[in-house]
């Protein structure tokens, strides 16, 4: 359904993305390790449309050229980036941002506006789930959250929106053991045969609970090795630059 | 990003109608006779008329004021008309008397006279360039034993209350401006809650500039008596017009023991155009006295007009225990100016204040803070809290924040924070990525930076403030 070809990306006159190459299937799940640096969250921003990069190549979704579109017309096909780095929004309400957010998208798709009432019983069902106390709706966005509460509250967002494209950076990244798991279970709940998710992660450890169906190794702006979980498996075991060098790229 | 600054910087002017009224003007300049016709007009008592002469002569002696952080053309005092009321004058006995025209201009406004005395269950008197022209609800403030009507009326039925408490906040002598102010004043309204007695309802006043190349001077005087409460809102608009016109009013506030005033202002003057050309001279002088002991009064402001705004709601807190609040939201876009603050006086014991101060500026907008808090040797005890925060969106606008604090008593606490950030990429693409567009996102975290300040407006009129923002941050036209 994600159709990446030649995709290149730079900003500030620096070349970050140079011809990447992917395809993720409907209800497919992808993941994508890859050095510090390699330009892991520059693809999942130049997906989602952020300002900034000078673009070239393609990339559709369900042939629709995202590339495009403007950010909000992107989320309106379906497509969701969990934040590496979620940010706050003082003043504003969580449970107002994600109910506009969940309701704009919906108005797009010729849906019905959820009422205030049924809106907070979906959350506080998913919110439960994800073990987060209902308060955090009543907080502003992300403001004063820790780390892992931002996560968790990607993932809420993730779950009430409902996406067709789910790309996840590095949402594992500083989560305690149990945070982990809650994440994860979080996430492997939203795998479904009409959804597409591409995971970024440095962590073999959550490529156990969400069992990718294949794993991409990011290095120098292109996919230079993919395979299955055990590929993982095996850069965790002898780190970036030995798997690499065993491979003519 | 651009495509927000390019929307603020055309961001049009949803109230700049004007409507066609038969204007019954003074002559421009002013001088000794314009001061005499004014007050003659009005048929005042001839104590009020000396205060006026006064107030005149003190003026002749003094120099405008530059020591602000704003920038015009010099003024041209002789070039502009003092005295503008619609004709026939009226004298209602009842709404429905009103004329059809005015009508139409308040129902432009969203200011229905009659739907709102029906529905509402808020008190208005309207102000049309220099007289009051309607004031709704009287029978029932009466009730009560609440006086509010026009300061001219209140002139006329009360001129013992009105000669007690006129000018003794802001006396004529206070500055170029509140002189200016007190020798021409033309209306503006009169409010005195009796002891013991709340409000039973808010209170509001609509100001209006119709008239071309006329001043505004409007006087509102606010006396709560002992134990007395209410909450006060005031709101404005004016037609666009290529020149600057010069708004000068005064309010002035009196709490005695134990009584609260809530004074809140929605303040939506013309701008000026995108090139900065035209809008409205807004400088204000308000204050505030808490003359008795535990009482308070609390200043609510959201400044969204004007080319620009000079106006620092101050409170005296001279009563022991007393309390004074200074909540303020200013927004300027475009080449906007505001320079606005607070001043609070702690005198009394044990007295307290707190100001809240949110910045917004876009453009080539400048946005200034400026407050007083001052703590005399007699205030054992006294308390401040500041906050400042100023909010920028793009890059050649400007926020600046001058606090001058004098303590002459080592029991009191003052503290002081403040704080300038940026609406950040970040923050509208996360918005947007969530699927919000431009514009809802820069409304949505406008309006969160602001909500401190809106919680403390009355209910409804925090919903028609969001909505403002909206108008004033988008350049949707009404
Ligand atoms: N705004 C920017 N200006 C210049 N370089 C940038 C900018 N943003 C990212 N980069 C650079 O692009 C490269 C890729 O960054 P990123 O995509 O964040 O890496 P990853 O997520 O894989 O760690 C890094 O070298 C980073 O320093
Ligand atoms: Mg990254």
């Amino acid at each position: 359904m994600l159709h990446i070809a030649n995709l290149r990306a730079s900003i500030a006159g620096k070349t970050i993305l140079n011809g990447l190459d992917l395809d993720i299937a409907a209800g497919e799940v992808h993941a994508i390790m890859g050095p510090n640096g390699a330009g892991k969250s520059t693809l999942a921003n130049v997906l989602a449309g952020r300002d900034g990069y000078v673009v070239s190549g393609e990339a559709t979704f369900e042939g629709v050229d995202l590339l495009a579109l403007a950010p909000e017309d992107r989320a309106a096909v379906g497509v969701f980036l969990a934040f590496q780095h979620p940010v706050e929004i003082p003043g504003v309400g969580n449970m107002y941002f994600l109910r506009s957010a969940v309701n704009v998208v919906r108005a797009k798709r010729g849906l019905p506006e959820i009422g205030a009432m049924d809106f907070l019983g979906v959350a506080k069902e998913h919110m439960a789930r994800l073990e987060m106390d209902p308060a955090f709706l009543s907080r502003s966005v992300n403001a004063g959250f820790s780390g892992g509460e931002k996560k968790r509250n990607e993932i809420l967002q993730m779950s009430m929106l409902e996406p067709r494209l789910a790309i996840l950076d590095e949402t594992d990244s500083g989560l305690d053991i149990d945070a982990l798991r809650i994440v994860a279970q979080g996430i492997e709940r939203l795998r479904s045969p009409d959804r597409s998710m591409l995971i970024i992660t440095h962590h073999p450890r959550l490529l156990d609970d969400v069992r990718p169906d294949y794993v991409h190794v990011l290095s120098g702006g292109r996919i230079v090795r993919s395979g299955d979980h055990h590929l993982a498996a095996e850069l965790e075991a002898n780190g970036y630059t030995s798997t690499l060098a065993a491979v003519p790229a | 990003m651009s495509d927000v600054i390019e929307a603020l910087v055309e961001r049009e002017y949803a109230f700049g109608f004007h409507s066609d009224l038969d204007t019954d003007l003074a002559p421009k300049g002013l001088d000794e006779d314009v001061v005499r016709l004014i007050s003659a007009k009005k048929g005042e008592p001839e104590w009020l008329l000396e205060w006026r002469l006064a107030a005149f002569c003190h003026f002749l002696t003094l120099e405008e004021p530059t020591w602000s952080n704003v920038h015009h053309p010099p003024i041209d005092y002789q070039d502009m008309h003092y005295w503008a009321a619609p004709k026939p004058k009226p004298q209602l006995a009842s709404l429905d008397e009103l004329d059809p025209e005015i009508r139409a201009t308040f129902d432009k406004l969203g200011i229905s006279l009659a739907e709102q005395e029906r529905l509402s269950g808020v008190a208005v008197d309207a102000i049309l360039d220099s007289v009051s022209v309607a004031t709704t609800f009287k029978a029932k403030l009466a009730e009560a034993g609440v006086i509010f009507c026009s300061f001219s009326e209140a002139v006329r039925e009360h001129p013992d209350l009105v000669r007690k408490y006129l000018g003794s906040v802001v006396g004529y002598r206070d500055n170029f401006f509140a002189a200016l102010n007190s020798a021409v004043f033309s209306d503006g309204s009169f409010c005195f809650i009796p002891a013991g007695v709340r409000c039973p309802m808010e209170l509001s006043t609509y100001f209006r500039i119709n008239a071309a190349q006329t001043g505004q001077f409007e006087r509102t005087l606010i006396v709560a008596e002992e134990g007395a409460s209410v909450s006060y809102l005031e709101g404005c608009t004016a037609p666009m017009r290529d020149e600057n016109q010069l708004h000068a009013a005064v309010v002035e506030l009196i709490a005695l023991d134990d009584a609260s005033i809530k004074y809140s202002t929605v303040q939506n003057w013309y701008p000026g155009d995108a090139d900065g050309k035209g809008g409205i001279y807004n400088f204000v002088t308000k204050r505030g006295r808490c003359a008795g002991a535990r009482s308070k009064i609390s200043w609510t402001q959201v400044e969204t007009g004007s080319a620009i705004t000079w106006k620092y709601p101050s409170v005296i807190l001279q009563g022991d225990d007393s309390v004074g609040e200074f909540y303020s939201v200013a927004v300027t876009t475009n080449h906007q100016q505001a320079d606005t603050g607070t001043k609070m006086i702690h005198i009394g014991r044990n007295t307290r204040s707190t100001i809240l101060s949110k910045g917004i500026s876009a453009g080539h907008a400048q946005n200034t803070y400026r407050g007083l808090v001052k703590i005399l040797r007699s205030a054992t005890g006294a308390r401040n809290h500041t906050r400042c925060d100023s909010l920028l969106i793009g890059p050649e606008c400007g926020a600046h924040t001058f606090p001058y604090v004098e303590v002459k008593n080592d029991t009191a606490q003052v503290e002081h924070e403040a704080s300038t950030s940026k609406i950040g990429e970040d923050q509208l693409f996360y918005c947007r990525q969530r699927g919000l567009t431009e514009e809802d996102a820069t409304s949505m975290i406008v309006n969160g930076f602001c909500r401190e300040v809106f919680d403390e407006l009355p209910m409804e009129y925090a919903v028609e403030a969001q909505a403002l923002m909206r108008v004033s941050l988008e350049g949707a036209v009404g």
